[in-house]
């Protein structure tokens, strides 16, 4: 069988008295888009977090395609595959479109032959630039790839940053938020994107946006206070009782979910 | 005007050197948010480290090379060693850490090289050019000066704006944790940054060597006219910093010709003052607010 691309087991992460994560548990298969909501707090940040080393979990392990994942810096994980999207936007307001995207690259020229401006740097980074374009060209912001992200409206922006992550070929793509802050139409056309990426590879998103979620999810894991309240197909999701209560409150018969960002 | 014709070819090579200083400065201050204070010194510790090469034997080349070499590692080193441990703390204590390093180059190296004023060597002629029966005050190495930072400030435009390590480079120093999560090994390029601004520090070292002579504490008064140039250039602007150490030479050349040799550091006082006074952000400001 083959190996799920994110296995998270038993995750306990605690900052001083504060459990963020509590005992979590969740599995990404290859292929696989998967859902992580839950409402303010609920941890899913530091899940993010957690997986890209930026915190310490004080137990539980982390795998990717079953090999183990606790212990890697963070500038490790695009060779090994794994890209991941900040909450905020990370864009850097004095290079281009383009430049941001080419840092996304995980095909580096070699350090003392672009030092020395070597011609085999050179062919590789005209061969970059012309992948970070045909990226660009997929989400279809080909045309600002010469423009500063300052001037750019703000969904535009968000797409950089997908395009700056798919830069480097990820085998795991980790959206944190994709949707906040974006118009209906913006976010129909990330739905439409990210259905497509997983031919490519297993995207796990952490999103406040539930519609989106249902619609894009082949499997949703909710945290409330650091732990696994529910998981399973955006159906069950849906009939979950503990779900509801969790956004809503108590005493509801239906969940529409209708929490938005 | 024959004077100003003087005191401009004057003020002409003296900016070029405060330049390459304060690309030192601003190339270090954009890695790490830090103004170092040694650069100076760095500088000067190279520059007696090319004496030392000379005394034995070696061509003038060579020990021009050796100099750079060791400005370069000198960088890398303190950065990597002495830096890189403080780098988290309350800015105040890096600047602290680089006034250290400052007072440690200066104490070393009259232990090591020996404290006395040293005469150093020029490339070329440093008797001015003449032209027809005129003798123009603009020497063979003035112009060497000239080249050599301008070759210096093209190779690292070219570093920055042209190749990928540039552009990582750039994007090291402006996001590091984005910079890390998309693979780009930060403190390399930050000590790199760090090893690329200290071989322009020990150009400035050697190319003003010759006219001031060497001594301990010969590029303090370089660090400070460097600086200025640098803070007039903003601060963040590699070509700022170029702007505002050419002015800074101009202004200080007419101060001391004008006014007299001992109002150049009152001069570059009353300079700086009123530049933060009238521009705070510096005078080429509308680059760094295109920027943010």
């Amino acid at each position: 069988m083959e190996q799920p691309t994110l296995d998270v087991a038993d995750l306990t992460v605690r900052f001083g008295g504060v459990l963020a994560l509590d005992h979590v548990s969740l599995r990404a298969e290859a292929n696989e888009i998967h859902g992580i909501i839950g409402p303010n707090g609920a941890g899913k940040t530091t899940l993010f977090n957690a997986v890209c080393g930026f915190v310490r979990p004080e137990r539980g392990t982390i795998r990717y395609r079953g090999e183990a994942l606790l212990g890697t810096a963070p500038h490790q994980l695009a060779q090994l595959g794994i890209a991941r999207t900040l909450q905020g936007l990370g864009l850097w307001p004095g290079l281009t479109v383009l430049e941001n995207v080419l840092v996304g690259s995980r095909v580096r020229p070699n350090f003392v032959a672009s030092l020395l401006a070597m011609p085999r740097a050179d062919r590789l980074e005209r061969r970059l630039r012309d992948q970070a374009i045909q990226v660009l060209e997929e989400l279809g912001i080909a045309s600002v790839a010469g423009t500063l992200p300052g001037a750019l409206p703000y969904g535009v922006q968000k797409r950089v940053i997908i395009a700056r992550a798919l830069m480097a070929a990820p085998d795991l793509l980790l959206l944190d938020e994709p949707a906040s802050g974006l118009s209906a139409g913006d976010i129909e056309r990330l739905a439409e994107l990210v259905g497509r990426l997983r031919q490519r590879m297993s995207v796990v998103v952490v999103e406040h946006h539930v519609d989106l979620v249902m619609a894009i999810s082949q499997r949703i894991t909710v945290l409330n206070f650091g732990a696994v309240i529910a998981s399973g197909t955006p159906a069950e999701i849906r009939g979950n009782r503990q779900v509801s209560a969790a956004y809503l409150g108590e005493d509801v018969t239906t969940a529409e979910g209708g929490a938005s960002a | 005007m024959q004077r100003f014709f003087v005191l401009t070819l004057n003020g002409l090579t003296e900016g070029m050197i405060y330049a390459a200083m304060a690309l030192a400065l601003v190339l270090i201050w954009r890695a790490t948010r830090v103004v170092n204070f040694a650069q100076g010194a760095m500088a000067m510790f190279t520059t007696y480290i090319a004496l030392f090469a000379l005394e034995r034997g070696a061509p003038y080349w060579l020990a021009f090379i050796v100099a750079l070499l060791s400005g370069f590692l000198l960088g890398a080193v303190v950065e990597r060693v002495l830096v890189r441990p403080v780098e988290s703390a309350p800015p105040l204590n890096v600047v602290i850490l680089t006034l250290g390093v400052l007072l440690m180059l200066e104490a070393l190296a009259p232990m090591l090289f020996g404290g006395q004023i040293r005469s150093f060597p020029a490339a070329f002629s440093i008797v001015g050019i003449r032209v027809g029966s005129l003798q123009v005050p603009f020497s063979a190495f003035d112009l060497f000066s000239l080249v050599s930072v301008l070759l210096l400030m093209a190779l690292l435009l070219l570093l920055f704006q042209r190749t990928d390590l540039g552009l990582r480079m750039r994007a090291a120093a402006f996001n590091a944790e984005v910079a890390r999560l998309l693979g780009v090994r930060v403190g390399r390029m930050l000590t790199l940054g760090w090893a690329l601004a200290s071989v322009a520090g020990a150009l400035a070292g050697l190319l003003i060597a010759p006219s001031l002579l060497l001594y301990p504490t010969y590029m303090d008064q370089v660090l400070v006219f460097g600086f200025t140039g640098s803070i007039l250039g903003g601060l963040d602007s590699p070509p700022g910093a170029v702007v505002g150490g050419l002015a800074m030479g101009f202004a200080l050349s007419y101060v001391g010709g004008y006014l007299g040799s001992d109002l150049e550091t009152v001069g570059a006082l009353v300079i700086l003052i009123a530049v933060l006074m009238v521009r705070p952000s510096g005078l080429l400001a509308w680059r760094a607010q295109r920027v943010v």
